[in-house]
């Protein structure tokens, strides 16, 4: 990073998105702060509830499974959508006219509306008419997503792979392309192997834009909920019902605006210290 | 063994556009044929579902709509993001430190959280139901993220750069506008190339925040869904229709892709 | 360590090259013998890191044959060649241990613990980089990195040939000198066979016994820094060699001697006859001009004072001439006479030294 100089009008240059951001994040969750501690049966008669909506959310079965389900589900897309990113852009050409047909093909699941992706694989995925299904029942496995837990959790997790690791994979392959060619070489003089090459050569100058990777994955992963909405419902049951969609369930279902607001702020919470404990660490290390 | 090689990523590949194959198909399809059972390719090859979308207001009136929230979200996020991440990578000023997490967290709150509020917010301000409500309100997760990426290109110029242009005389805006833009366009690229991702493929506050007016085409496609019973083929054929801007902006940057994501600074 | 054998080597980045301006490297017959200091010395883009490259086995040449100790090596890939390579940006490999990087070669190749250990810390005590063994290669300096990147070649006891390609480029100024002098005297020490490419003539010719000059893919000669100095082969080296370069005067051939402006020169040997047609050349460096009180007469354009001597920039006619002027002499304000050094004084035909 260049030396900086401390000048406080910087402040000016900062100002338009301070207040653009202010005005969607602040005003906003002060109206979910309200809600949080106060109780209301409509026409605008609110009365305070002090920190009960909190208490009663931490203490809720239903909200542990919730959050346990959330979790569980960013644990095992990370665990699969990196290391397959990773292998994905290790085997991608460098040069070549085949560079750009494999940037356009696999940056395509990307650009598609989430709601898109969930009604997609919901055709895709029918044991009836879709092919996927068919293709599963045709092993002589039964599946069927709309009735069977396990059946469920495959086909979002399944679609979220789809969905994300070519995200991991384009910026583990532009870390890649960065990555000069004297190292490739000093490596192939220093006769290591292709296991080696990655271990001492690649990993660690990846190390960045996995960090990057992992990090919004992890977001948008913990914040799903579009995508698997529209393909199960966050059934069958509450099979496939994360934090996000019990969230709505309860704000826009049953309305109960203040265990919702609670629940918000403490999911909020969660993440912004997952993330930065992750980040923490990242940078600890590097300063090393 | 060059061929070898390349399996693993076409199986890759192949894998990412059965699904979209299978929009297409039945995109193609009439009614009749999909429910009357499974077939690889449409027997019965109709243009119709797309007649129907191109010739319904409420159908196309819906990608008018996205494009036009994307499109001001993004020019917004830009706009404003640029000399944020100047100031950033440039100076240090009080709470800069603070204010630049405080930015970040807000792209790790879950838009579920805000929905309602934003809904009141948008009514309260009179902007319920414009494209402008929506381009606004996805600046909540697109203005930290252009910040992030553009502060990470701008740190890699060197200070030089500047100084050397105050020497020779350049106002600031001058030199901002002439020498430094052009400097970064691969990051500008790159940031825009988010801010259109993420405005586009977004739902949840895109479709809280309109009604009739502004409408966004994938909201659109939900009411296919629930209302008029299952017509897939209509909703196959809109779904595909989606991902014809997407491809678009990705054939526009495709060069930046490989050079432009490695440049960001955690 | 090893004799170095190139057998009409030529080299094309183009699947299929057609035209002479195809070839990036055009044709190379070179012999160099077991523990040799050479240089590969010419400006960017001339072809010496492509003929580095093709020796290593980054590259497979289009033509010719590479010759280790006369076993051809063409066909082997760079980790069977027993060659190590220095590189103009440090390579070390960032998350090991200084102490690890000088290691890894040897790990590679199975060499047994011990072996390693003592080889890692003799060579450690010749780059003077004991002390920092055990810290990450990460934290070092350029400087240290690049030794790193020398350790890993020294530390194998089989290595046939070190080379390094620019490798002072990203050094400060003032470390380049220590960097260089220490290289000199590694050299003597251990005996490998080195091969040193660079740009810049100090580099080259304060490394090298033999210096190979190269220009658009072609040798143009192979001589010691002296050789080069003294008797250039071609007009490249005499102006590409030398501070300022060798002056070069239009001349024409005539009774078995040199003409310029209606003078005759008196030269090293007599120039003989030319091909008809061809552009004849003097050369003459700026060390061997002096003034003189009769011979070729100048106009003074500029005086400069470069420390021991003075750069006097004459016009000749049309032609401008530099030469060098000790201390203390005196130089006239407008007119003078040049006197060539007729030992130093050469002929050139179509660029190259005619005998």
């Amino acid at each position: 990073m260049a030396v900086r100089t401390t000048n406080q009008k910087a402040w000016l240059f900062v100002l338009p998105v301070f207040l653009l951001v202010a005005f969607n994040a602040l005003i906003p969750l002060m109206t979910v702060v309200n809600y949080s501690v106060q109780e209301t049966f409509g026409d605008n008669v609110f009365f305070w509830e002090g920190l009960r909506w909190y208490q009663q959310v931490l203490h809720s079965e239903r909200f542990h499974d919730a959050l346990l389900r959330q979790l569980a589900f960013s644990f095992i897309i990370l665990a699969i959508e990196v290391p397959l990113g990773i292998y994905i852009a290790l085997r991608m050409p460098r040069r070549g006219p085949w560079v750009s047909v494999c940037l356009v093909l696999m940056a395509l699941p990307l650009l598609i509306p989430w709601n898109v992706v969930g009604a997609m694989w919901n055709i895709f995925a029918l044991p009836d008419i879709g092919l996927l299904g068919r293709a599963i029942n045709g092993l002589g496995i039964d599946y069927n997503y709309t009735q069977e837990p396990l059946a469920a959790w495959f086909t979002v997790v399944l679609m979220d792979v789809w969905h994300w690791t070519s995200l991991v994979a384009l910026l583990c392959y532009a870390g890649l392309c960065a990555i000069p060619d004297a190292y490739y070489q000093a490596a192939k003089i220093d006769g290591a192997r292709p296991w080696a090459v990655f271990r001492y050569i690649q990993l660690p100058k990846l190390k960045r834009v996995l960090t990057i990777a992992i990090l919004l994955r992890f977001m948008d992963s913990f914040m799903i909920y579009t995508e698997v909405v529209t393909l199960t419902g966050g059934g069958p049951g509450n099979a496939t019902t994360f934090l996000s969609i019990d969230l709505v369930k309860i704000a826009l279902g049953q309305f109960d605006l203040g265990p919702a607001a609670a629940m918000s702020l403490i999911y909020f919470l969660i993440t912004l210290l997952v993330c930065w404990v992750f980040y923490t660490l990242m940078m600890r290390n590097e300063a090393d | 063994m060059p061929r070898l090689r390349g399996l693993p990523l076409m199986l890759y590949i192949i894998f990412l556009m059965l699904p979209i194959y299978w929009l297409l198909n039945m995109s193609f399809k009439t009614t009749n044929e999909i429910l009357g059972g499974f077939s690889l390719w449409p027997h019965e090859f109709t243009l119709d579902n797309y007649r129907e979308i191109f010739t319904d207001p409420t159908w196309y009136s819906g990608y008018i709509n996205s494009i036009t929230y994307v499109v001001m979200n993004t020019v917004i996020s830009i706009t404003v993001a640029l000399p944020a991440a100047y100031a950033f990578s440039r100076y240090r000023f009080i709470g800069d430190k603070h204010l630049f997490f405080w930015l970040l967290s807000n792209r790790m709150a879950p838009p579920a959280v805000f929905a309602l509020p934003f809904f009141q917010l948008y009514s309260a301000v009179g902007l319920f139901d414009t494209p402008f409500a929506v381009a606004l309100a996805h600046c909540l997760f697109n203005i930290p993220l252009a910040v992030w990426i553009l502060e990470g290109f701008m740190s890699g110029v060197p200070r030089e750069l500047d100084e050397t242009a105050y020497v020779d005389g350049y106002s600031f805006p001058r030199f901002f506008f002439k020498i430094f833009i052009p400097n970064i366009s691969s990051g500008i690229g790159v940031a825009a190339f988010f801010c259109f991702m993420f405005s586009w493929v977004e739902l949840l506050l895109a479709k809280t925040l309109t009604a009739v007016e502004a409408k966004p085409i994938a909201a659109t496609m939900t009411r296919t869904a629930s209302t008029s019973g299952y017509e897939l083929g209509l909703l196959a054929a809109a779904g595909a229709l989606t991902i014809i801007p997407g491809a678009i902006v990705i054939y526009f940057v495709r060069n930046y892709i490989a050079k432009g994501f490695a440049l960001g600074r955690v | 360590m090893a004799r170095i054998g190139l057998r009409q080597l030529r080299h094309s980045y183009l699947p299929n090259p057609k035209s002479e301006a195809d070839w990036a490297l055009k044709q190379i017959d070179i012999d160099w013998s077991n523990g040799g200091a050479y240089a590969l010395l010419g400006p960017s883009g001339c072809g010496k890191t492509t003929l580095l490259n093709l020796i290593s086995g980054l590259l497979q040449p289009t033509e010719g044959r590479i010759l280790f100790d006369d076993v051809d090596v063409t066909a082997m890939p760079p980790d069977q060649r027993n060659i190590a390579q220095v590189f103009q940006f440090p390579v070390v490999y960032d998350t090991m241990t200084v102490y690890e990087n000088l290691a890894f070669p040897l790990r590679n190749r199975g060499v047994a613990d011990e072996e390693i250990d003592a080889r890692v810390r003799e060579i450690a005590e010749m780059l003077d980089l004991t002390a920092t063994l055990e810290r990450r290669a990460a934290g070092l300096t350029a400087d240290g990195k690049q030794k790193i990147s020398l350790g890993r070649g020294l530390v194998r006891p089989d290595v046939n040939v070190i080379m390094f390609d620019e490798p002072l480029t990203v050094i400060d100024p003032h470390l380049k000198w220590l960097l260089r002098s220490k290289l000199k005297e590694l050299h003597q020490k251990v005996r490998t066979t080195m091969i040193y490419v660079t740009h810049d003539q100090t580099e080259a010719l304060t490394f090298a016994d033999q210096v190979v000059v190269m220009q658009e893919g072609v040798v143009v000669q192979v001589g010691t820094p002296v050789e080069l100095f003294e008797r250039p082969q071609h007009t490249f080296v005499g102006h590409f060699i030398g501070s300022p370069g060798m002056n070069l005067l239009p001349a024409e051939l005539r009774e078995g001697a040199a003409w310029f402006d209606g003078q005759r020169i008196d030269t090293a040997r007599a120039p003989g006859t030319a091909e008809p047609g061809a552009k004849i050349e003097i050369g003459v460096r700026p060390e061997f001009i002096s003034l003189d009180d009769s011979g070729v007469p100048a106009e003074i354009v500029k005086v400069s004072d470069a420390g021991r001597y003075r750069i006097v920039e004459t016009r000749c006619g049309a032609t401008r001439v530099n030469l060098l002027v000790g201390e203390g002499i005196p130089v006239p304000a407008d007119h003078a006479f040049l006197r060539f050094d007729p030992d130093h004084t050469q002929v050139y035909a179509d660029g190259w030294i005619v005998n």
